[in-house]
């Protein structure tokens, strides 16, 4: 049944965005599962955990692709469109680099050498952390869209991005240290094997880095 | 005069079945806002759109109703044939009524009031001649299409600005909430009592002062304040369901504030769309009654009866399938917001029902929900609507001139000899 006021109302955006980042979040959150199981050379269990991961980021593109197709140029809306689309996408990468890093962990059958396994779960742990603490800031999207993006509610969104902040630069930290002492050994192990530890180390750390930008979108929205 | 009782017979049908096409989809859009935002269930939706409908039709009603029964027609020009007039009231009545029910059967966006008004001028422009209209008043009544939207999305942006920051930017929101509300409520109550009493009452024959009318609304809307203020102090917090700013029960503070707009807009409503129905009745009554046209014969009070009685059948029967799906359609529309709009409309539809100025309450209410979007309420509002209003304003009107025309002659044919 159509009548003007429902036409009128367009969708909300706040709920598909949650919807999106929560997927993305259960798919992050396999990583630290599928490392220890990896780490234990449990490749069963490693491999079960890969699918539920790729099958979770094959859910968040389907829902990222929805909120696109949902935001059409007519809509008048509170933000800009398009930081709304750009918000999505970074939520995105978490999913997708996620999935980078355990096809590499599986594919390869990856360990940690035994000098950085209990610094490196750690590290992933911390970047998991910091996805946790988007997801925190984004489910504020509702009362920020109640409050009009202004108040006090905008005051509460800005400490949780600063903590946010900090997690990310902690998983730096750890992440050079670990780099370090991958350092020392690395003429120990085979070189194929270190070039991709390091890729593993880098990418997870990308993981914080996508949401820390998560934050830095939200941060745009409550500028304006 | 000769068919006399078939002129009132039909009159009373086709009244009866514009004022069901008004129940079933024009109260059911305003009251869809309440029940969309859970302020009300369904069947208090009914019940009070029932009463309050009611009670707009009959205490305010007659302004608009005199100025579609003899605003628009130029009586002078009629004097020697009332049966004309009853002829094009009748097309009219029919022509508007066919129209809504393909428009809503199609999904149409389509206004009762323009429907009829351009009914109304379609018959007496070709089935009279242009001078039988006064093109000055329908003028009038067109500007104040344009103007009735405007004004109520410019206070609904004002009155949601208010809300934003007396309320939902502050500290303590609920503690803000519970001081504000019922200030709005007073509000609420004492301009919607004060229009009444001022303009509205004098046609059911009640006559009170300036100073007595600015004490009774200020009576009324303390009363409203005082029980909302009761209700509202009952609300606990909900720790589950709450964040660090109980918005969640900010929003259930703001649900009883909208039980009183929703109120005030069925009352508003019944104030201005009756009219539709009633007048055109109102018209074929005192002519076929009197044999004149143009009688200052009161409006009969079984008219507007019959007009209440038809929109509380539309309603019931097809309006609570309406208030449900539009209801389950807008649920992002919440009480903090749709209030802001129900009183923004309300107060612009009462006004112009004071002056007797027709006007599309949908169309008004379209207005306060962007006025409420632009003060950055709505998390998506969708602009091609504005063009669809505008398209429904294209076709609308020649549709429902060109229908009454075509009854009009045929009405003619049948009854003349």
């Amino acid at each position: 049944m159509k009548t003007l006021i429902t036409e009128l109302l367009g969708r909300s955006p706040v709920a598909p965005l949650q919807e999106h980042i929560k997927t993305v979040y259960q798919c992050a959150c396999q990583l630290p599962k599928l490392v220890r199981a990896a780490n234990a050379g449990d490749w069963d269990t490693a491999e079960k955990i890969h699918e539920t991961i790729a099958s979770l980021e094959n859910e968040a593109d389907r829902l990222k692709f929805q909120i696109r197709s949902n935001l059409p140029k007519s809509l008048f809306m509170p933000v800009p469109r398009q930081d709304l689309l750009e918000l999505v996408l970074v939520q995105d990468k978490i999913a997708n680099i996620t999935r980078d890093v355990s096809g590499i962990i599986v594919g390869r059958k990856m360990r940690f050498p035994d000098v950085i396994r209990d610094d490196h779960e750690r590290f992933v742990d911390l970047c998991i952390q910091a996805v946790d603490q988007a997801v925190q800031s984004v489910n504020e999207l509702d009362e920020l869209y109640e409050t009009g993006f202004r108040g006090a509610e905008v005051e509460l969104v800005e400490k949780m991005i600063r903590t946010l902040d900090e997690t990310e630069s902690k998983t730096d930290r750890l992440q050079s240290q670990i780099r370090h002492k991958l350092f020392a050994i690395e003429d120990d192990l085979p070189p194929v094997h270190v070039m991709f530890l390091y890729i593993v180390i880098e990418k997870t750390g990308g993981i914080a880095d996508m949401a820390e930008r998560v934050g830095r979108r939200l941060e745009l929205l409550l500028a304006k | 005069m000769e068919y006399q009782t078939i002129y009132l017979i039909l009159a009373g049908i086709f009244g009866l079945f514009m004022a069901w096409g008004i129940g079933a989809n024009d109260v059911a859009n305003a009251m869809a806002t309440s029940v969309g935002s859970k302020a009300l269930t369904i069947k208090q939706a009914i019940l009070i759109a029932a009463i309050f409908e009611f009670a707009g039709a009959v205490l305010a009603g007659g302004e608009v109703t005199s100025t579609i029964r003899k605003g628009i027609v130029d009586a002078d020009s009629l004097a020697g044939t009332p049966e004309l007039l009853i002829f094009g009231m009748l097309a009219s009545l029919l022509a508007a009524g066919l129209w809504l029910l393909i428009a809503s059967k199609k999904g149409w966006p389509v206004s009762t009031t323009h429907s009829i008004v351009g009914a109304v001028v379609g018959f007496a422009a070709v089935g009279l001649g242009m001078e039988a209209v006064h093109w000055e008043k329908v003028g009038k009544i067109v500007m104040s299409w344009v103007i009735s939207p405007l004004t109520s999305g410019i206070i609904a942006f004002l009155i949601f600005q208010s809300v934003q920051y007396l309320i939902l930017r502050q500290k303590d929101p609920l503690a803000k909430a519970k001081k504000w509300v019922p200030m709005y409520m007073f509000f609420t109550a004492f301009i919607l009592t004060l229009v009444t009493i001022k303009k509205g009452l004098k046609h059911v024959g009640l006559h009170i002062s300036n100073n007595e009318a600015y004490l009774y609304a200020s009576v009324i809307g303390a009363l409203v304040a005082i029980i909302g203020a009761v209700v509202i102090a009952r609300i606990k917090p909900d720790p589950d369901k709450d964040k660090d700013f109980h918005f969640y029960t900010v929003e259930k503070v703001f649900a009883v504030l909208m039980i009183v707009t929703a109120s005030g807009l069925a009352f508003a409503h019944g104030s201005n769309d009756v009219a539709n129905a009633v007048g055109p009745v109102a018209a074929v009554v005192s002519t076929a009654k009197t044999g004149l046209v143009g009688s200052k014969a009161p409006l009969e009070s079984w008219v507007l009866l019959l007009g209440g009685i038809g929109i509380v059948i539309g309603l019931a029967t097809y309006g609570r399938r309406v208030i449900a799906t539009v209801g389950e359609k807008i649920t992002h529309l919440t009480p903090s917001r749709g209030f802001a709009a129900e009183l923004a409309a309300s107060s612009t539809i009462v006004v112009a029902s004071a002056t007797g100025m027709p006007i599309s309450t949908t169309h008004t209410l379209v207005g306060a929900v962007l006025g409420v979007g632009m003060a950055r309420g709505l998390s998506a509002i969708n602009m091609n609507v504005v063009r669809g209003i505008f398209t429904s304003w294209l076709v609308t009107i020649p549709a429902g001139a060109a229908l009454s025309i075509v009854f009009f002659y045929l009405f003619k044919a049948i009854f003349s000899h």
